[in-house]
């Protein structure tokens, strides 16, 4: 297998070489030389929604969770998200979206983010609920409260907001639109 | 004790000192923590500056200090992959993936993968590479036909009083402080930044399902 694999990637950088070369003899400057061509790549981590495999899955499952495919999530996590939600929420009936426990798990357990391509993105701004996520949502909050608050998101106000509002830094008006490390 | 433990095991025993410690998606499970596949943060958003292009953020390896950051890489075994699902059924229909080569990003996509699932190969041709930018440098942006990129360090953008809730969930605490303390304050994370335009997405029905991959090659 390794033996394979090294001839693939001789071959490879062979074709590559090859390719570069020809390409510079026809003085071509677009031309793009596949580097990773006759590669194999698999999955070790996958995230869509903040937080979720943190605060739903057991030790136990996190891997299982970051390498399941999504249309394979539901069946495989919803009835354990069930579990957590009704162990960190003992009183959960509704949230503040009006899903029930069923409901919620089963939207939480396949990870993936919906973002509209027509109009606002963003995680909650009030309004609008699970259309992207921007930089400043504050995604926390918005998790907490639909874990926490019950029907009106009044319940538990302890709970509900972790009292960090934004980020550490100023997001930048242009691309790349994160700020400059520290 | 068992309750206490189970309580511990929901958000895993954080040890900021050790890197250990679970977040938004950072660090969220033993095998990937401390790798170049383990990913931290996904946001997906309409540009700020051209409302015909979605942006892209996917950011990886969390919780680095300023003092650790310099030292930080993208990994030429790593693809870290922007899986889209267009039509609702929560399989990727297109796939933009970021691989690397000596300090340079090549993004392939969005196309077409030629399998769904869990191993992928490379596809097609570069859309474009951009430098992966030094630390402590201007911010490298490539910049063709509306399609912009951008990988290196960056301040992480989350925040979250994760102390304080590791706290309430271990039962020593009963509620958030006000106000709260952000514990990814002076954190830097590696970031992925990809702009292109909608039309790319294939859309028909107003949205998209995104999610990233962070793949090894194998």
């Amino acid at each position: 297998m390794k033996k394979y694999s090294t001839l693939l990637r001789s071959a490879a950088l062979m074709l590559s070489l090859a390719f570069l070369f020809s390409a510079c003899k026809k003085d071509t400057t677009t031309a793009t030389v596949n580097l990773f061509a006759g590669f194999t790549y698999q999955t070790e981590d996958q995230m869509a929604r903040p937080a979720i495999n943190t605060v739903f899955n057991a030790a136990a499952d996190k891997d299982a969770f970051n390498t399941t495919i999504p249309s394979a999530m539901g069946a495989a996590f919803q009835s354990k998200f069930q579990a957590k939600l009704l162990g960190l929420n003992p009183a959960y009936t509704t949230n503040a979206l009006g899903l029930s426990a069923n409901a919620f798990t089963t939207l939480l357990a396949t990870d993936v983010l919906t973002v509209s391509t027509t109009g606002t993105t963003t995680f909650f701004d009030g309004t609008n609920v699970l259309t992207g996520r921007a930089l400043g949502d504050d995604v926390i909050d918005t998790e907490l409260l639909l874990i926490f608050g019950g029907t009106t998101g009044a319940s538990n106000p302890g709970l509900t907001s972790d009292k960090v509002s934004a980020n550490d830094k100023t997001f930048l008006t242009t691309f790349p639109y994160l700020a400059t490390p520290w | 004790m068992k309750t206490k433990k189970i309580l511990l095991t929901i958000l895993g025993i954080g040890i900021v000192a050790a890197g250990i410690l679970f977040a938004a998606d950072h660090a969220d499970s033993p095998t990937i923590t401390g790798k170049t596949t383990d990913i931290t943060d996904v946001y997906a958003f309409q540009s700020p500056t051209t409302s015909t292009n979605m942006v892209f953020v996917m950011n990886t390896q969390g919780l680095l200090t300023p003092a650790a950051t310099g030292a930080a890489s993208f990994d030429n075994n790593t693809m870290i992959e922007l899986n889209i699902d267009n039509n609702g059924d929560n399989v990727e229909d297109l796939v933009v993936q970021c691989v690397f080569n000596n300090g340079t990003m090549y993004v392939y996509g969005p196309v077409k993968p030629s399998s769904t699932g869990s191993k992928s190969i490379v596809e097609g041709t570069s859309s474009i590479s951009v430098g992966v930018t030094p630390y402590g440098q201007t911010a490298v942006i490539a910049s063709q036909n509306s399609y912009l990129a951008f990988a290196g360090p960056r301040d992480d953008p989350f925040f979250f009083d994760l102390d304080q809730y590791k706290k309430i969930i271990a039962g020593t605490a009963t509620s958030f402080n006000s106000p709260g303390n952000d514990t990814f304050k002076g954190t830097n994370v590696m970031s992925i930044v990809l702009e292109f335009p909608k039309s790319l997405l294939g859309a028909t029905t107003g949205k998209v399902n995104v999610w990233a991959e962070a793949k090894r090659k194998i």
